[in-house]
């Protein structure tokens, strides 16, 4: 594979392209409702009437709207139907030409779509997901062939210059762990793709990976260029098993191409890829447990320094990313290091994804520009509440993260902004709640999941989150008195200051952010002292004998 | 060599470049309370009990594996460590059957001692009371999960000081368990040597020499890692 040979093969698939494409969503959202049966009909529509020299149908990955689908897509004029039947695929494919269809239309120019900004997301929708060519065709592997004409330090430099930052949750500065790697002698290193996405209310990772996997490639490729590493792992979580078989195949065909293995782009760059599927538990989403389990040992974290950068896979230099953080990297590297600084905010370059999930009318993924405001992406994009209802509260960061009263919806989404008012970026779960949603049990679900989630290394993570867990259940079945309340913030602060891992120091989060926000929630459920314990004094005192 | 010095609770102490702050420590007679630690394996950083603050770093540090450093300064003993430590043990205590009147190890168990040297006068949480086995079917020992504080000195010892790795955890969370092997009682276990080390390097009374009765089974923790140094220096007589 050579540079000519990349653009042969975006020239033959442009040339092939019929005029209109039918194109129907086939990522997880919309295939769960149906939508393979849907795109079988459309295909055999087109087939029925004679149309197949002027119009395909194609499947095509996620275009956001997941509480519309299956959702199809009508190009170029733009027409967009959702919740799609097989049965109204006849009368899409007629309504092209003049006809009738009682397919429900969805408008594309709504806040939902106009408000977005996609660098991650740009092909979603729009390509097949499944086919090397129709990514090629839209400028795909142009950013590696550029990468790969530049030195490796001068990579790593504009991914700083780009002011990339982590997206897995911590927001780690990507071009400083990059650095770290690139700096240490050279010998094997190894570059890891963290596609462990756990967070209940979080699918980013997925739709990433489902939509554009040879995005995912193409990052890690100009990754392992700048850091001189030549095997790669992409570690997904067995419960996303279409992502698994498209990264598969995407693999195989980059391969095959040219585009991973030996002498990519007839250079001495030499890059292997492999799937390391999970095994269903949320810590191996911590680096160090992540890498103990590609290692295949039993997955629990380890106590940092050394970083993976320094020590990591097979104790070599390892660099690990996550899914969305690769994903970006190929339009640094085609557009430059400045044009992507200059999205967002000062502290928080580039766009986001965001899973909006909840009591939110249009759920579904967003992308928009870190510093847009929460407000901006609940009320606009996402339209508010289903049934018009006030928000009370939006949870981020899932269990490591915050709930966030709607007082402070116009806070701008960046990692500080966050910070400061006791949640978290996190990987970009974002869940709506209403008046309806009572706030000592959502803390108290996000517990149950971390006392389960625990992988049992540490005490106070281990047997804090059970204890916390057990408080909550107290308190919300209306047993529990200001004692134990008091009992229950001072428990917080043990498992946040002395777990191993982020895994227990995040787990008290959603309690501490919503005492914080909602006091009146848990007062309310206090009991009085003196009905719930047997007065102190009749503790007799031990004497040693 | 290189040495470095640093402060720990106000005292001047000298350590060996890579020296852990707990090593460090515990030469210059600073004790800093641990419980899965052990000289001669290496460290998991697991029980949380040898937390300090350094000061210049956000967060807690287990002075197990932090390396001490030129000029850092360390505290041991504030307030709040003495209170999260006390709270560790108790979260320890509310989540096994540790009955110290019924054990084997009465007298001679790490987490007693810990609990009586840090104060820990009771428990301010729940106890779990869980269902755990007891597995008899060794020839010689014998391993009462109820005891077990997972603090996985044994799995450390067998597989780096035996070699045998009979020992791992199963499960996660506050299910997590030890095994031998797959999963087999530990007397058909196909890799167990029945040396001995791991009951030695256990802190409380869950794995014991079978036969012995309430505070009988007193153990010999110094001889591993006695043990590891004769083997690195080959030298086995003093």
């Amino acid at each position: 594979m050579d540079h000519d040979e990349l653009l042969r093969i975006a020239d033959a698939e442009r040339a092939k392209a019929k005029p209109n494409e039918i194109r129907c969503c086939t990522s997880s959202g919309c295939r769960a409702s149906g939508s393979a049966d849907v795109l079988k009909q459309l295909k055999a529509s087109v087939a029925a009437n004679g149309l197949n020299d002027t119009l395909t149908a194609v499947g095509v990955g996620c275009p956001g709207l997941c509480s519309a689908g299956p959702v199809v897509m009508s190009h170029p004029d733009g027409g967009m139907f959702g919740k799609v039947t097989a049965e109204q695929a006849k009368g899409i494919v007629a309504a092209l030409s003049g006809g009738a269809t009682d397919a429900q239309r969805i408008d594309p120019n709504q806040p939902f779509f106009r408000k977005q900004f996609r660098v991650v997301r740009a092909t979603a929708g729009q390509i097949d997901p499944e086919r090397i060519e129709s990514y090629i065709a839209v400028g795909g592997y142009e950013g590696l062939y550029q990468a790969l004409q530049k030195r490796p330090d001068e990579i790593v430099t504009d991914v700083t210059a780009s002011g990339l930052r982590g997206r897995g949750g911590a927001g780690y500065p990507t071009g400083l762990k990059w650095a770290t790697v690139e700096k240490m002698p050279p010998g094997q290193k190894y570059v890891i793709c963290n596609g462990d996405e756990g967070d209940p209310g979080a699918f980013m990772d997925r739709s990433v990976m489902e939509d554009a996997p040879h995005q995912v490639l193409e990052g890690m490729a100009i990754a392992a260029y700048a850091v001189g590493a030549n095997q790669g792992f992409i570690y997904v979580r067995a419960e996303y098993p279409l992502a698994i078989e498209r990264l598969q195949a995407a693999i195989t065909q980059a391969t095959k191409a040219g585009l991973l293995g030996a002498n990519i782009f007839q250079t001495p760059f030499e890059f292997k890829v492999e799937i390391r599927i999970g095994a269903g538990a949320f810590v191996c989403g911590e680096e160090t447990a992540l890498i103990a389990s590609v290692q295949g040992l039993r997955g629990t974290p380890r106590p940092r320094p050394p970083y993976p950068a320094e020590s990591g896979l097979w104790d070599r230099p390892t660099l690990i990313n996550n899914v969305e953080t690769f994903a970006t990297i190929p339009a640094i590297s085609r557009n430059g290091a400045a044009w992507f600084a200059a999205i967002g905010t000062d502290r928080s370059k580039g766009t986001k994804i965001f899973s909006l999930t909840g009591k939110v009318k249009n759920a579904g993924l967003v992308e928009v520009p870190m510093g847009t405001t929460l407000r901006a992406v609940v009320e606009e994009l996402g339209g508010g509440t289903a049934d018009g209802k006030a928000v009370k509260a939006v949870q981020t960061g899932g269990p490591s993260g915050g709930c966030i009263p709607a007082s402070l919806l116009d806070t701008p989404i960046d990692y500080e902004s966050l910070g400061k008012i006791g949640s978290i970026m996190g990987s970009g779960g974002m869940i709506v709640m209403d008046d309806t949603d009572r706030m000592p049990e959502v803390a108290r679900f996000f517990m149950e999941f971390c006392a389960d989630e625990s992988c049992g290394k540490c005490v106070p993570c281990r047997v804090g989150t059970v204890q916390l867990h057990g408080l909550l259940t107290k308190l919300v079945e209306r047993k529990a008195t200001r004692h134990d309340l008091d009992t229950l913030v001072e428990l917080c602060q043990l498992v946040r200051d002395t777990s191993l891992c982020g895994l227990g120091q995040s787990a008290p989060n959603p309690v501490l952010s919503t005492i914080r926000y909602f006091a009146a929630e848990y007062e309310a459920l206090l009991q009085p002292e003196e009905f719930a314990r047997p007065p102190r004094a009749s503790v007799i005192p031990l004497s040693v004998v | 060599m290189a040495v470095v010095t640093l402060t720990i609770d106000g005292k001047p102490v000298s350590a060996r470049a890579g020296e852990s702050v707990l090593a460090a420590a515990a030469e210059a007679g600073i004790r800093i309370p641990t419980l899965c630690h052990l000289d001669g394996v290496s460290e998991a950083a697991a029980c949380r009990l040898c937390l300090v603050q350094v000061e210049g770093r956000g967060r807690l540090q287990a002075a197990c594996v932090t390396a001490a450093a030129e000029g850092m300064v360390v505290r041991t003993q504030t307030d709040t460590l003495r209170e999260y430590r006390k709270m560790i043990l108790e979260l320890l205590f509310a989540e096994g059957n540790h009955v110290c009147a019924v054990c084997v190890a009465n007298g001679n168990c790490e987490l007693q001692a810990a609990a009586a040297d840090l104060g820990m006068d009771h428990v301010r949480y729940p106890y779990l009371n869980p269902v755990r086995p007891v597995d008899v079917s060794h020839a010689q020992y014998a391993v009462d999960h109820n005891r077990c504080i997972l603090c996985t000195r044994c799995v450390r010892t067998c597989d780096e000081i035996e070699g045998a790795h009979t020992w791992d955890v199963a499960g996660r969370g506050t299910l997590s368990h030890l095994i031998a092997d797959m999963g087999q009682p530990w007397g058909e276990s196909a890799t167990c040597t029945s040396c001995g080390k791991c009951v030695q390097s256990c802190p409380t009374g869950a794995l014991f020499r079978q036969g012995s009765t309430v505070a009988e089974m007193t153990k010999d923790r110094e001889k591993l890692g006695d043990l590891v140094l004769a083997r690195r220096e080959k030298k086995w007589t003093v």
